[in-house]
């Protein structure tokens, strides 16, 4: 508990929300970058299924999506069954691994999409070019992809990091509301308006909001250095 | 000849058409999306009985409340609790006169896994599972119900722990459906339903009335049905032996 | 002679290259000739293996590049390839682009040598540019830098001029002539410029709708009336000779026994230059005439009458030391002077211009 203004507010949430969204952001950019490579570079009409699977969390309401996450990842359901094949003896739901889970599939086309256009913005002419002076797939990826999509990580990054801080659906479906554990930013924000405690809700929103605008204009900017400089 | 029977059916038809106009009206509710089942079914009665039609309009009781102070066309407002209801006659817009408790919640312990049918407090007690899902005490009133219950029989330090709070009882229930948490505080009226998803499946312990304060529903007609004779028809009915018959029979209570 | 030797399929949407089975020298130049749209840059594509759809057979003097679905990658057939839009690495500049290659070159493999190949390709003070920096000249010495740094065993252009200004065009052809004279590395070319054809090529592939029409020498190429090297200037012919120092302001080209004078004297980095002749430019004598001011009078022997429609003929010449020459004149005239084939008489050449 910290006075700010005041006024008595747990920055608990905030810091429990930032790891959260670190931890999605470096999951996501992990398996959204050979996912968003695979998509950048497939010519058949699957490539249309796909990319509307990816999108489809922007399309169905978090509460949904999250409803369907608590089925899936019940404790006795096949996603807890496979990951107790490695010895993962915990349960997802109103954990903060879970929340990470659900977080990765609510944000998956934040990281996916910007990556995917980066990737396609990459000639192919450059990629034959490295291929005929011996480049291999892997070291094509690092030495010519990778470089040239700077921009498209920067914006998959901020924009994944910020989608999720500001998640509220997946994780109010999800979470349990426990505290420490998965009581993030937009769960305490909504509690205080609903228990009528208006002034630390008016703290954390004016928080978040600060925190958002700082996070879209770092994207915007990255956009506008970027956007002139390569190509 | 043809024109006398073309008279004759055009007249009856008006007939018709008078007769209704004068006999029956309908009436549009807004009801908490709780109490829908219950209300569909009294209603079905109420218009076989009376004549009159009635439209549901179901929502979340705030969402309800803001429409109806934005002026949405509601004749009459059963809401979740008594506050909202109560706050439309403070804003001019109920009839104080007509407020009454249609309906009291009552809360169950419920489980798939743990004997609370029988033991309901020694499962508590000796609190073997990983979560026990109840309402969210500070925004719902099952929530806060359920966690003075438990404070008053010393056992909420024991699960303190592993509370997992749903956004409202509807949230709560889904915790313990989908088999997240293996037990937890739920409505009754969300277990007695033939259609819902643990309909005579596992048991459950109803709390006893007198261990909790009342989770009172109330009800009252707005200003725009005050003289809609089958809002006036609907508020009677509701208090028959008949319709309170199918209250109980959802699991509501009434005082 | 070892070869490239193979038969290539591959299919891209509605274009489908059925190469058909060729076999080609692995020496001098050969060029890729036909529309846009004939299938060249796909032959081109397949055999450097950049389309892992491609199917079929290829084998490279002994070395299996491609048999049915099994494919050799392309980083490992050593090839060196220039793009038409030259393809550097945008976020490198020259010398990185240029490193990129030489860091990749297989254990134990001959060095090139860079300062050799980076001051013949005369790109030796813009090694620290960025790449975006460069002219459309430039980009495309440092892609052919790039391409000879791989130490390729096949060199492979795919319309390296086609986005150059005439100026740079010439410079780049001699510097193509002076690269493949240096380094004795086969090169598979791509133009749909005659020019470019009748200055490099040695032989020649015709496509044609996703297969390969036929595989010619430029003098059988060129010795076709209906050739398709010929544009709207009509049939032309292309003579090679030994040049020697200039004399009476005039280019002395040596062939055989005989002597060609150019008026071109720009400077010349090799002494075998080729020359290209329009048919309208030949005109025929019975016998040789002396006050003319035409210069070059060539003996020749008529091989055959080629008519063309709209009383004009081409007559196909043989000059005295084997070579092939055009001439158009009119039915009239060949009437007149009664020409038929075996005829011994005179080409006068109004105009030779260096083929570039």
């Amino acid at each position: 508990m910290v006075e700010i203004f005041g006024v008595e507010v747990s920055l608990e949430p905030i810091w429990l929300t930032l790891e959260v969204a670190a931890w999605t952001t470096t999951i996501l950019l992990v398996i959204g970058t050979p996912l968003a490579w695979w998509m950048a570079r497939m010519q058949s009409s699957s490539k249309i299924v796909l990319e509307a699977l990816v999108a489809l969390p922007l399309v169905l309401p978090p509460t949904v999506l999250g409803f369907y996450l608590l089925i899936i990842l019940n404790p006795n359901g096949y996603v807890t069954e496979f990951l107790r094949f490695f010895g993962y003896e915990g349960q997802l739901t109103f954990t903060k691994q879970g929340l990470i889970v659900g977080s990765v599939f609510y944000s998956l086309p934040f990281a996916v999409q910007p990556l995917m256009h980066a990737f396609e913005a990459v000639p192919q002419k450059l990629l034959d070019a490295a291929a005929t002076l011996r480049a291999g797939i892997l070291d094509r990826f690092f030495s010519i992809v990778l470089p040239l999509s700077q921009r498209g990580f920067l914006v998959a990054a901020t924009l994944t990091f910020a989608h999720t801080v500001g998640e509220f659906g997946v994780v109010l479906m999800l979470g349990g509301n426990v505290p420490g554990e998965t009581r993030m930013v937009s769960i305490d924000i909504f509690d205080h308006v609903e228990s009528l405690e208006y002034d630390q809700a008016h703290i954390l929103s004016a928080m978040m909001l600060i925190f958002s605008l700082l996070v879209l204009m770092l994207v915007y900017g990255i956009n506008r250095r970027f956007g002139v400089k390569v190509g | 000849m043809r024109k006398t029977f073309l008279a004759a059916v055009l007249a009856g038809t008006l007939g018709i058409f008078y007769s209704a106009l004068v006999m029956a009206e309908t009436a549009t509710i807004a009801v908490a999306a709780n109490f829908t089942k219950t209300i569909e079914k009294v209603g079905e009665q109420f218009s076989k009985e009376t004549g009159h039609s009635v439209k549901f309009s179901f929502g979340p009781t705030g969402k309800l409340y803001a429409q109806i102070k934005n002026g949405a066309p509601f004749d009459a407002f059963f809401g979740a609790d008594e506050r909202r209801p109560l706050k439309t006659v403070e804003d001019g817009l109920g009839i104080k006169q007509s407020y009454f408790v249609y309906a009291q919640g009552q809360i169950a312990l419920y489980s798939a896994q743990y004997p609370v049918k029988e033991q309901p407090l020694e499962v508590l007690k000796q609190a073997k599972f990983n979560h026990l899902a109840i309402a969210n005490p500070r925004t719902a009133p099952y929530g806060e119900r359920a966690q003075a219950f438990l404070k008053s029989k010393g056992l909420y330090d024991g699960v303190k722990k592993k509370l997992v709070n749903g956004e409202s009882i509807a949230h709560a229930f889904q915790y313990v459906a989908t088999g997240n948490a293996p037990i937890g505080f739920v409505a009754l009226s969300q277990l007695v339903d033939p259609q819902s998803p643990v309909y005579q499946k596992g048991q459950y312990w109803i709390v006893p009335q007198q261990e909790y304060a009342p989770i009172k529903q109330g009800a009252l007609i707005l200003k725009r049905g005050e003289n809609n004779a089958a809002v006036k028809a609907f508020m009677a009915f509701i208090k028959t032996p008949r319709a309170l018959e199918i209250i109980h029979s959802y699991g509501y209570s009434t005082p | 002679m070892t070869t490239l030797r193979g038969n290539l399929r591959l299919k891209l949407g509605n274009f489908e290259l059925n190469s058909g089975d060729f076999e080609l020298p692995l020496q001098g130049v050969t060029v890729l000739f036909g529309r846009s749209g004939s299938g060249k840059s796909t032959l081109l594509r397949a055999i450097s293996g950049l389309d892992k759809n491609t199917r079929g057979s290829l084998h490279f003097a002994g070395q299996v590049w491609q048999d049915g679905k099994k494919t050799l990658a392309p980083q490992r057939r050593h090839i060196g390839f220039v793009f038409q839009d030259a393809a550097l690495f945008p976020h490198m500049t020259v010398r990185q682009n240029l490193l990129y290659a030489l860091k990749r070159l297989p254990k134990g493999a001959a060095q090139p040598d860079f300062d050799d190949i980076v001051t013949r390709v005369g790109i030796a003070d813009k090694l620290d540019r960025g790449v975006n920096f460069l002219s459309g000249g430039e980009k495309q010495r440092v892609a052919i830098a790039r391409a000879l740094l791989t130490s390729p065993q096949l060199l492979c252009m795919d319309e390296p001029l086609s986005a150059l200004d005439w100026r740079a065009k010439a410079e780049m052809l001699t510097l193509i002539e002076e690269v493949l004279q240096a380094y004795k590395i086969p090169l598979l070319y791509i133009t749909h410029a005659p020019a470019e054809v009748e200055r490099l090529a040695d032989r020649i592939v015709f496509m044609q709708q996703g297969g390969i029409e036929r595989v010619e020498t430029l003098q059988q190429a060129l010795s076709r009336p209906d050739s398709p090297l010929f544009d709207d200037e009509g049939a032309v012919s292309v003579l090679e000779g030994e040049s020697q120092e200039i004399e009476h302001g005039l280019r002395p080209l040596k062939m055989g026994n005989r002597t060609l004078w150019l008026s071109d004297i720009s400077e010349l980095h090799k002494s075998r230059v080729r020359v290209r002749v329009l048919a309208r430019d030949v005109s025929l004598a019975l016998s040789d005439p002396q006050h003319l001011s035409i210069i070059n009078h060539l003996s020749a022997r008529v091989l055959e009458l080629i008519p063309e429609g709209q009383h004009r003929m081409l007559v196909r010449l043989q000059l005295e030391d084997g070579q092939k020459l055009f001439a158009e004149i009119t039915e009239h005239s060949a009437r007149r002077l009664e020409i038929t084939p075996g005829l011994e008489l005179f080409a006068l050449i109004k105009s030779v211009a260096l083929a570039e």
